[in-house]
C-alpha cells in the first residue's frame, strides 16, 4: 500500500543536490516531520512523545549515573549512596531515573488502552502493534533489572523472586534458573550480568521504537474515528490530513510540558512516593523482608500470576490432563506471561469490522470494564493473597483474559455498531463547526 | 552459606506464601510538625545541631553512620557547622585507616563510623527506611505536607518505652517492651488463639536511651525526651536525605519553569490550530 500522497523534499541549492544523491538524509527528516497526520487526532494521541522522552530521559539519566555507579555486591548500595550525597546534583539525577521509570509505565499503560479503545491494533496496524509488545516486553525486562541494582532489600529478594519463575517451567526450569543468576543464588555474578544488560536493552528499545515508528509512518496514523484517511490524490488527503510539523508537535510539546511539569512536582517533593522503603537497606540474603512487593507498575501482572492457586479448580484440570507438569505454581507463570500474548493477539481476536470503540455500543462497556479491571488488578496486586483479596484477584484475572478470548471474538459478531463518518474531515467538522478553513 | 540462601529462596517461592503474620500491631505513630516538612519546608539549622549532639553524646555509643561524610555538616541545607569546629569534631572518631589499616583520629573527609554493637543497625538510612514513605497517616497525597514519616517512626521509637502490659507480667526477655516497636519478641500470653498479638508494640533489644537532662544544649533548649528524641529525629532526616532542601528548591524551580513553558506552548497551539478550526455552531 502506498502511503499518504503529499509532498516530498526536493533539493534546491547545489550542495542540497550534492548530499541528496549520496545520502538522503534530508528527505527522510523532511518526509518524517511532515507526515500527513489525520487532523481529528484527540489528547490521547500525545503518548508517543512523551514516551519518546521518557527512553531519551532514562537514557541520559542512566548514563550519568554509570560513570559513578560501582555494580559490585559490596560496593553497589553504598556507591548509590554516594550518587545521593558526594555527586555534583547526583540526587536529582538519580530520583529522575528512578521516577523515570514511573512515568514511562504510566506512559505506557496509557498508551496501549488508546490501543485498545479506537482498534488501533486492527489491519494494517498489526506489525506497529507486535512490536510495540515487544517494546513493553523490553521495558519490563530493563525496569526489573535495573531495580536490582541498587542492591537493596527488595532488589535481592524481588529477584530471587521473579527469576524463580523461571524455575517453575518443569524440568528445564532449575537449568534456566542457574543460567540467569550465573549461580545457585542471586549473588554478585547476577549483580553483573543485569547490570550489563540493563545498559544494552534501552537501545535495542530505542531501535524497536524506530521500527514502531516505521511500521506506523507507513500505514499512516489511525485517528478516533478509525476511519482511513483519504488516500485518492493529494488534495484530498490534505483534507483529512495536516503536516506533524508544526501542528502536532507544538500540541505534543504542550502536552509534554503540562506532564513534565506533574513529574518535577513528584521528583522536588516526594520522590521516593512510589519507591519502597526496604530498598534503603542494604540487601541482606539473610533476611527476607515481611512483604515482598514489586514496583506498582508490576502489580497488575503479579496479581494474574498470584490469582491462580492450587485450589482454583482449572488449575487441578490443567495438572490432573497434563499429569502433574502443570502444576499451580507454573500455572500461575503461565497465566502471567498468556495475559501479556493474548493482549499481543488483540488483532487477530478482535472479529469486529469497526475499527474505533466509538461506533461499539456494547464494545464501549466492555472495554471500560477491561479499564477497571485494570486499576483493580493494580491494587490488589499489592495485597496479600488471603481473604477476599485471592477471591477479587481471580475474578479480575479471568476477566482480563475473557476480554480478550471470547468477548472481543464474541462482539464482531453479535454487535450492532453505530453508524460511522465517511471521512474525517466530516469528523472533524462535526466537531469545530463547517466553516473550517484549510490549512495554508 | 548458598546452601542457606537456596532454602530461604525456595521458601520465598512458595509464592504469595509471604506474610507478615509473625509481626504484632504497633500503636499508631503520632505525626510531629517537623521544620522540613511540606513543599517549603526547610530543616531547622539549631535542631540539626541538637540533634548532632544527641547523636554524638548517646546514640552513637552502639549506632554507627557510615554512609554520612563528616564534611558534610557544613553543607548547606545540614547543620552549617563552621568547618573549624568540623576539623574539632572529626577527631573524637576512631576511624580505620582504609590504605594502611589501622586505627587513626577521624578527618572530615572521612565518614562516620560504622556501628560499634554488632546488633545495632547503622543509623545513616534509618530515617527513609523504616515506618513507611507515605507517612504514619495512611497513604496518599499526605506525604507531600506531612514528610515521608521516617522522622516521626524515630521520634515515636525514642518516646515509646512503657511498662508491659499485663498479659506479660510472667514474661523474660533480654528486651524491652515498646507500645511503636512492631517486629520484636511478643510472649505467647499475649496472643489470642490464632496466634496474632492482642497488644500494641513488642520487646526491642535496645533500652530505652533517652532520658531528662541527659544532654546539656549549647542554647539552653530544656532537654527533656520529647525534645531530645525529636531534634535526634530531625536529624537523622537529614542523614538519610542531606539534599532535601536543594532538592526542593530544584523542583520548585523546574515546576514554575514548565508552568511558564506549558503556558506558552498553550498560546501558540491555541494560535496554531485557529485557522485550521471553525467556529463551532452546533
Amino acid at each position: 500500500m502506498a502511503g499518504i500522497p503529499h509532498d516530498h523534499y526536493v533539493p534546491k541549492s547545489g550542495g542540497e543536490k550534492w548530499l541528496h544523491k549520496r545520502l538522503p538524509i534530508v528527505g527522510l527528516i523532511y518526509d518524517t516531520l511532515m507526515l500527513p497526520t489525520p487532523k481529528n487526532l484527540n489528547w490521547m494521541w500525545i503518548w508517543g512523545i512523551v514516551l519518546t522522552f521518557c527512553l531519551a530521559l532514562q537514557i541520559i539519566t542512566g548514563i550519568v549515573l554509570v560513570m559513578h555507579y560501582t555494580p559490585h555486591v559490596d560496593f553497589a548500595f553504598a556507591s548509590v549512596e554516594h550518587i545521593m550525597r558526594n555527586v555534583n546534583g547526583g540526587y536529582f539525577i538519580r530520583y529522575l531515573h528512578q521516577n523515570g521509570a514511573s512515568l514511562f509505565f504510566f506512559a505506557v499503560y496509557l498508551h496501549i488502552f488508546r490501543s485498545l479503545y479506537y482498534g488501533s491494533y486492527k489491519a494494517p496496524r498489526e506489525v506497529t502493534w507486535i512490536i510495540g509488545m515487544l517494546i513493553y516486553l523490553a521495558m519490563m525486562a530493563t525496569a526489573f533489572m535495573g531495580y536490582v541494582l541498587p542492591w537493596g532489600q527488595m532488589s535481592f529478594w524481588g529477584a530471587t523472586v521473579i527469576t524463580g519463575l523461571f524455575g517453575a517451567i518443569p524440568g528445564i526450569g532449575e537449568p534456566i534458573q542457574t543460567w540467569l543468576l550465573g549461580g545457585p543464588a542471586v549473588d554478585n555474578a547476577t549483580l553483573n550480568r543485569f547490570f550489563s544488560l540493563h545498559y544494552l536493552l534501552p537501545f535495542v528499545i530505542a531501535a524497536l521504537v524506530a521500527t514502531h515508528i516505521w511500521a506506523f509512518h507507513t500505514t499512516g496514523n489511525n485517528n478516533p474515528t478509525g476511519v482511513e484517511v483519504r488516500r485518492g490524490s493529494k488534495e484530498e488527503a490534505e483534507r483529512d490530513t495536516l503536516p506533524f510539523w508544526p501542528y502536532f508537535v507544538i500540541k505534543d510539546l504542550f502536552a509534554l510540558a503540562v506532564i513534565l511539569a506533574v513529574f518535577f512536582a513528584i521528583v522536588g517533593f516526594m520522590p521516593n512516593y512510589l519507591g519502597h522503603p526496604d530498598n534503603y537497606i542494604q540487601a541482606n540474603p539473610l533476611s527476607t523482608p515481611a512483604h515482598i512487593v514489586p514496583e506498582w507498575y508490576f502489580l497488575p501482572f503479579y496479581a494474574i500470576l498470584r490469582a491462580f492457586t492450587a485450589d482454583v479448580w482449572v488449575v487441578i484440570a490443567a495438572d490432573w490432563l497434563s499429569f502433574g507438569i502443570i502444576d499451580a505454581k507454573f500455572f500461575g507463570v503461565l497465566a502471567m506471561f498468556g495475559a501479556i500474548a493474548v493482549m499481543a493477539l488483540a488483532p487477530w481476536l478482535d472479529t469486529s469490522s469497526v475499527r474505533s470503540g466509538r461506533y461499539r455500543p456494547m464494545f464501549k462497556w466492555w472495554f471500560a470494564l477491561l479499564c477497571i479491571d485494570f486499576v483493580v488488578l493494580t491494587w490488589v496486586g499489592s495485597q496479600q493473597t488471603v481473604f477476599p483479596y485471592d477471591w477479587i484477584s481471580l475474578i479480575a484475572s479471568t476477566y482480563w483474559f475473557a476480554y480478550f478470548l471470547v468477548i472481543l471474538p464474541l462482539l464482531g459478531v453479535i454487535e450492532k455498531p453505530a453508524l460511522q463518518p465517511a471521512t474525517i474531515e466530516a469528523d472533524f467538522n462535526a466537531h469545530h463547526g463547517p466553516n473550517a478553513q484549510p490549512a495554508e | 552459606m548458598f546452601r542457606k540462601i537456596a532454602l530461604t529462596a525456595v521458601s520465598v517461592l512458595a509464592l504469595g506464601a509471604v506474610s507478615a503474620d509473625a509481626a504484632g500491631e504497633s500503636a499508631a505513630i503520632p505525626d510531629v510538625d517537623f521544620a522540613h516538612e511540606g513543599p517549603f519546608g526547610k530543616f531547622d539549622q539549631m535542631q540539626l545541631q541538637r540533634g548532632l549532639q544527641v547523636y554524638t553524646e548517646v546514640c552513637s555509643a552502639c549506632h554507627g553512620m557510615k554512609f554520612v561524610p563528616i564534611r558534610t555538616l557544613s553543607d548547606a541545607g545540614g547543620p552549617m557547622m563552621p568547618e573549624d569546629q568540623i576539623r574539632e569534631y572529626a577527631k573524637q572518631w576512631t576511624i580505620t585507616d582504609r590504605d594502611t589499616g589501622e586505627d587513626r583520629e577521624g578527618t572530615p573527609a572521612d565518614n562516620f563510623p560504622v556501628s560499634g554493637l554488632e546488633n545495632a543497625p547503622d543509623l545513616s538510612l534509618m530515617a527513609k527506611a523504616r515506618a513507611g514513605f507515605s507517612g504514619p497517616y495512611g497513604s496518599g497525597i499526605n506525604q507531600l505536607f506531612r514528610g515521608m514519616g521516617g522522622a516521626e517512626y524515630i521520634h515515636a521509637l525514642l518516646v515509646g518505652y512503657e511498662e508491659p502490659p499485663e498479659c506479660a507480667a510472667d514474661f523474660e526477655s533480654d528486651g524491652y517492651y515498646n507500645k511503636y516497636f512492631s517486629v520484636g519478641a511478643i510472649p505467647d500470653t499475649c496472643k489470642n488463639e490464632e496466634g496474632h498479638s492482642t497488644i500494641e508494640g513488642s520487646w526491642i533489644a535496645m533500652a530505652q536511651p533517652l532520658y531528662d537532662d541527659q544532654v546539656t544544649y549549647a542554647d539552653g533548649t530544656p532537654a527533656t525526651i520529647d525534645q531530645m528524641s525529636m531534634d535526634v529525629s530531625s536529624f537523622l532526616m537529614w542523614a538519610a536525605e542531606p539534599k532535601l532542601m536543594a532538592r526542593k528548591e530544584a523542583g520548585f524551580v523546574s515546576v514554575v519553569f514548565l508552568i511558564i513553558l506549558s503556558t506558552l506552548l498553550f498560546l501558540t497551539n491555541k494560535r496554531l490550530w485557529a485557522g485550521v478550526k471553525g467556529k463551532k455552531t452546533a
